[in-house]
């Protein structure tokens, strides 16, 4: 059972089960979602782990920041491992030597382990229905070797791989849309999530969770490091993202019904949120301006896209 | 302890001494931790600004508990009693997500002990508006 979050007040009287001491950069996103997506589950839950940032900071031996079962195997099979180990209480449920309350079973993976490396995995735990919740922790590169472009870095950012200078303006192509492909398959849930909206995360976890069946998670976690902004501007930042509609968020049902669960009072240009990361700079010298209105446009047509999905509930 | 060499494939750590599920249900603080929870270890060096909060000010919202990256911020029974040194990184996260005028949690020198910080907590200010982050022409530096 995931509990469902009235006030922050009862929400902090919750026993903590990811402990303090890894290693993750000083105001890293990744925290605070794996924070929210533990504390609110009560009763046994058990954790499969894809190498990234939060795998190799949470567990450096001989240090673990885990109370509750974990398991990190490779790259590109958190999704897998949890997968197998969801089959194996199945097995001893029906053989009869498992009979506690059966577990949640939530893998957790970086974008470069789910929207390329670990991709094909993640399909195929979908399609074979395991009882399972991967979340991804979307900062847009690969942050734990140092920032290489990833499947999920916008168009024009600039990272170690794909550099800014005096020829490129740096990243070319746009950002995978992992959330549709995923609903594509036609399970039970998908949804996006950004740590600013605690009460939508904890709404949206809960359903996750509490379905039987493969749910797929995208979360925003801002990266100050890799993003290059202050350390403490984690939750600016994703309100940035959600405001200018560069990150909506939003639920699908059985790949079928949309539903777009905020929607921005004003909804700001996607210029200020370029504005406040470093990575995006150069975007702002005069030859490069075109990237940004390329940005808006493709940012407009999205949300336009999912506005009209969400109409005709397809 | 083992040295790198030495250790198996495939390690195996237990946070708990005793039963996990049992020990889940208590504070840390009250839980039997062994050494390989890095809740016994620290990361208070990585620090070079502190946050201080203030009883007066508080206003118990919990924004900062829910936002902190680190599980440093103190709650016990619906109050915010204060922050956990050993395990605070200094992001400012909860400074920055703290609603109250002045702000109840604010970044002071680590070398600066509570006292002196809290004699030089500011005055309510007037007319205070959220900061705008609207950029003209470009990248508005840190």
């Amino acid at each position: 059972m995931v509990k469902e979050v009235k006030t922050l007040k009862s929400f902090s009287q919750s026993a903590e089960k990811f402990e303090g001491s890894h290693l993750l950069c000083p105001g890293c996103g990744h925290g605070i979602i794996v924070r929210e997506v533990l504390n609110a589950v009560d009763g046994p839950i058990v954790l499969g782990n894809s190498t990234g940032c939060l795998e190799v900071c949470s567990a450096v031996y001989p240090h673990t920041s885990w109370d509750v079962p974990w398991i990190h195997i490779g790259f590109e099979n958190g999704s897998t491992a949890i997968s197998g180990v969801e089959s194996m209480y199945k097995a001893l449920e029906r053989k009869g030597k498992y009979k506690g309350q059966r577990p949640k079973f939530v893998a957790f993976g970086g974008d470069g382990a789910s929207y390329d490396i670990g991709f094909q995995f993640i399909s195929g735990c979908l399609e074979r229905g395991h009882d399972m919740t991967y979340i991804c922790l979307d900062n847009e590169n690969y942050a734990n070797t140092g920032g290489q472009r990833s499947g999920s870095t916008p168009m024009g950012a600039s990272t170690s791989t794909t550099p800014a200078g005096k020829v490129s303006f740096g990243k070319k192509e746009r950002k995978k849309d992992l959330p549709l492909i995923m609903a594509a398959h036609g399970i039970p849930y998908t949804a996006q999530i950004a740590p600013n909206k605690w009460k939508d995360m904890n709404k949206k976890i809960k359903t996750a969770l509490d379905t039987e069946g493969p749910c797929f998670i995208n979360a925003l976690s801002p990266c100050p490091t890799e993003w290059k902004y202050h350390s403490s501007l984690a939750i600016e930042m994703t309100d940035l993202a959600v405001d200018c509609l560069i990150f909506p968020l939003f639920e699908i049902f059985h790949g079928q019904e949309l539903k777009i669960t905020y929607r921005p009072r004003n909804v700001l240009p996607v210029r200020d949120y370029l504005g406040v990361q470093k990575r995006f700079a150069h975007l702002f010298k005069k030859e490069n301006e075109h990237i940004i209105e390329a940005l808006q446009k493709d940012v407009d047509a999205r949300w336009e896209y999912l506005q009209r999905r969400e109409e005709a509930k397809v | 302890m083992k040295n790198w060499q030495e250790f198996e494939a495939g390690a195996v750590l237990f946070p708990f001494e005793k039963q996990g599920q049992e020990e889940l249900g208590k504070h840390n603080n009250e839980r039997t931790y062994t050494t390989n929870s890095s809740f016994t270890a620290s990361v208070a060096n990585w620090r070079v600004e502190k946050p201080v909060h203030n009883k007066e000010v508080c206003i118990n919202c919990f924004n900062c508990w829910v936002y902190c990256p680190d599980a440093s911020i103190l709650s016990r029974e619906g109050k915010m009693s204060g922050i956990d040194y050993e395990h605070c990184k200094g992001c400012g996260v909860c400074v920055d997500v703290c609603p109250t005028n002045p702000k109840s949690l604010l970044m002071f020198d680590n070398l600066e002990s509570e006292q002196e910080a809290l004699a030089k907590w500011p005055q309510k200010a007037e007319g205070l508006k959220k900061k705008s982050y609207r950029t003209e022409g470009g990248y508005n530096g840190f």
